[in-house]
Order: C-alpha cells, then structure tokens, then sequence
C-alpha cells in the first residue's frame, strides 16, 4: 500500500470496484478498500438485473449468471396469479459473489489496487487533498486521496463524514430479509412477485430462481410499517405458508433506499456513488445497473479531474451533471410511481389482479399492469408509460 | 440504551442509514453503538431487518456503569 493515491474507493461492490475500473485505465493511481474478507461476500442481494444492462459495461460470462429470466408473475393476496412471458426484457439472476468478483478483476487489471479486510474509520480533510484512517489486517493505517469515491452503500457514512446529508427518512427505506431456499417448487425462468400487506406491508415479496429448484425468496418492507414485527419474521411466515418443506441455504438481512439521489453527489474531492448516493431504482430496489452506470461515470469524471489537477467540487459536478442528465427524470418517475404504489391496499391489489385475469396473458405487459395499478391517479400514467415503454 | 444481539445482528447496516446522530459504527465483525452520542431515539431497533437491537431500561445502564 502507497502513502498517496490520486483516487481512494470506499466500498467493493459493483459501484466502487466499476469506478475503479474506469479510472484507473486512464492511467491515474486508484485504491480500492473493501471492510469485508472478500468482495461479492454477504450477498445482500435478490440478484435480479436486466441483461441488456448489464452488458453496456462488462461481457456478460455464463459462470455467474444463475438464472434467466423470460417471464414474470404477479400475485395478488388473495393468490390471482398474472403471469405473463415478457417480450423483449430478457432478465438474469446472478451470482452476485463471482459476478463481483468479475468486476474487481477488470478493475485490477486496468491496474487499480485493491485491499479487503480494509476497514476505512475516518476521513478528513487536509488542504485539498483527504486522509483516510483505516483498519487493514489488524494494523492501523494511513493514506492521502486526491479525490475520494463513497460507495459504502446503505451505511453511507464517509459522505456523512465530510459532512453530506445522507440520513434516510423511514419512508425512505426497505427494511429486508432473504433466505436462498432449495428443495422448492418454482418456475426456473419466472420471477415471481407477492403483493400484500399480509406478508409486506409498503413492499413486495420475491421469487427469483437461481437454478431449477432453487431461489432466492425475500421481501422488503417499508420503514414506516417496521417495527411491530421485523422484516425477517414476515419472511418466516410466508415461508411457512409458501415452501413449508424448503433446505433453507442462507438467511440474510439488507436495508434498501428507495429514495431519491442524494441532492449533492460532490464535494470538493469527494463524490458518492451507489447504494450511498441513493442511487437505486426506488420502485423495484434494484441497484445494480445504477451502481454500474455512476461507477463509471464517476470514474471516469474523477480520472479526468486528477488529469487538470483540479479536485475541486466545480470541476467533480460534471458527473452529478451526467447522473441528472441521463438518469434524474426517470429516478424521480419511479419515485412518484413507488409513493403511489406503497399506499395501495390489498383490497387495491384485488381488483388490479382482477381486471388483468380478463386479460389473455399474452397481451398482458407490465405497462398494462402498472396502468391498472394507478388508474385512480391518472397524472401518473405518463410516468408508467415512459418507465415502462418497451418493456 | 441500546444492546446489541449478536447472534441476530447481521451486520448489514440498514440502521446507520437512519441513526440521526450517526452513533453507530459498523465492522467486518461487529456493530458498535456509541451510548454517549446516542439519543435513544430508537430508530435503529425499529428499522432492523433482524430485530437485533433492543433498548435496555436505565438500571441495566447504571449496573452496566459499575462493572
């Protein structure tokens, strides 16, 4: 480990390692510190993504995708089932453990240095540069960034370090639980979908098979409704009652933002990405292809910077700039679209499932499904038509 | 005060995300709640995925000061 580092990372998941990547191939010094023994390790992830994606920034590789996706079904409380094969969206579930792993090694070979068991406690700055306190295989360390990248996901305490306002309001996060269960019944190309206040108030349940007869089955809840009963007893029950006979593989626990992006993801020398920029699809919790797409924005913008020798938060913005651009009108779409859906009742969820079972489910799309969904609140059917369009 | 079961904890985070003073410090191996900036506003019991944490009455803090 060197003194000094034109870019520190903060975080080894697919933000911060696809960061990494970017800018250390413009030939800039990048380190990267993961607190965790290994990258990709908990998964604390229903591993779902879109493949088209996906494959914007890494070859896709048959070794760490589980699953694909061809179908989707909805079920309402009462058990409507809609399912229905999706067109054009061609999904996987994957392994997130090698599939990290992937992403580290494309960072490594762009030549970015990487260190697990790193566990990063303090930051401050020091003139225009930051030091960086921390833990790495039991000794104390510590380094000076140019420019330091936050993608410490959920926790997002290094932004909260430098004095950024990372802090989520209840209703602004999911609680969850997830157990990888085998031995169990499902439809190997489907991800199946469970709405009701039963088993996730504020949230849904999920089904997404990582292999014929395994799955990742999971479910958020929305902070305003934990508490009473944690995320991780509501996933018992519908356990329980769903796959009464399951080997239950791993039980994990994750906090998902489902807010909006942060209002500043830059300050001098600094910039956050990911899970800790609040940079997740706040509708469905995916964050994958959020990470990858900020990871490489901010990598590249921040390569750029330490280039001109200019870490200021002027010259940083240009990346917050490009998130906006490209991602902030549809964000904040999916936002207004889960303020909405959070608030439906079962009773709600009833009778969307029941006008979509007159459907033929070859004409159903998950357009036609969301229109259902908000066709009490109209102002809402061009956020589902632009969202969804093609789909 | 707030303890910490450690045998529940899974050490995702979810309740630094919505600690209002930030007194929650979170390792490979542990989740650390510092009780002097903690304001009990119990957040962080409520958010746990796990219910891992829970709020001790202020006897068990005062025996806690004595040992």
């Amino acid at each position: 480990m060197k003194k000094h580092y034109n870019i520190a990372i903060v975080g080894g998941g697919p933000a911060g390692t696809t960061a990494a990547r970017f800018a250390a191939a413009r030939g800039v010094s990048v380190v990267l510190f993961e607190k965790d023994r290994e990258i990709g390790v908990p998964v604390r992830c229903a591993e779902g993504v879109a493949e088209d994606v996906l494959a914007k920034y890494i070859e896709i590789d048959s070794r760490w995708i589980a699953s694909r996706i061809t179908a989707f079904g909805f079920h309402s409380p009462s058990g409507i089932e809609i399912a229905f094969q999706s067109a054009t969206a061609r999904g996987c579930v994957l392994h997130r453990r090698l599939f990290d792993h992937a992403l580290a090694e494309l960072a490594s070979e762009a030549g970015a240095e990487i260190y697990t068991k790193a566990y990063v406690h303090s930051l401050r700055k020091n003139g225009p540069k930051s030091t960086l306190g921390l833990r790495y295989i039991g000794q104390e360390k510590e380094i000076t960034a140019d420019i330091v990248i936050a993608a410490d996901g959920i926790e997002s305490r290094i932004a909260h370090l430098a004095g950024i306002k990372t802090k989520l309001a209840f209703r602004d996060i999911e609680p969850c639980a997830q157990m990888q269960l085998a031995n169990i019944d499902i439809h190997p190309e489907r991800c199946d979908f469970y709405l009701s206040e039963k088993w996730a108030p504020g949230g849904y349940v999920w089904v997404f098979p990582k292999g014929a007869r395994t799955a990742n089955v999971g479910l958020g809840i929305n902070g305003i409704h934990a508490g009473p009963k944690s995320a991780l007893n509501y996933l018992q029950d519908f356990v329980k009652e769903h796959f009464p006979k399951a080997t239950v593989l791993t039980t994990t626990a994750a906090g998902v933002p489902v807010a909006q992006t942060l209002k500043q993801l830059v300050a001098d020398g600094l910039m956050i990405i990911g899970d800790a920029a609040r940079q997740v699809n706040p509708l469905t919790g995916g964050g994958i292809s959020a990470a990858l797409a900020a990871g490489k924005m901010a990598g590249q913008v921040a390569a750029e910077a330490i280039k001109a020798d200019d870490n200021s938060a002027r010259r940083l913005t240009s990346y917050q700039k490009e998130w906006e651009k490209t991602y902030g009108k549809e964000s904040r779409r999916y936002y207004r679209l889960k303020d909405w859906v959070m608030g439906l009742t079962d009773q709600d969820f009833e009778d969307i499932a029941a006008a979509l079972a007159k459907e033929p489910p070859e004409e159903i799309t998950l357009v036609k499904i969301f229109k259902q969904a908000v066709r009490k609140k109209p102002s809402l059917i061009i956020d589902v038509l632009k969202v969804f369009a093609g789909l | 005060m707030i303890l910490v079961d450690v045998n529940l904890c899974d050490l995702c985070g979810t309740c630094i995300a919505v600690c209002p003073v930030d007194c929650i410090e979170l390792t490979e191996f542990d989740l650390k709640i510092s009780h002097e900036s903690c304001i009990q506003c119990n957040a962080c019991i409520k958010i746990c995925p796990f219910a891992a944490l829970t709020s001790a009455n202020v006897e068990v803090m005062e025996d806690e000061k004595t040992l």
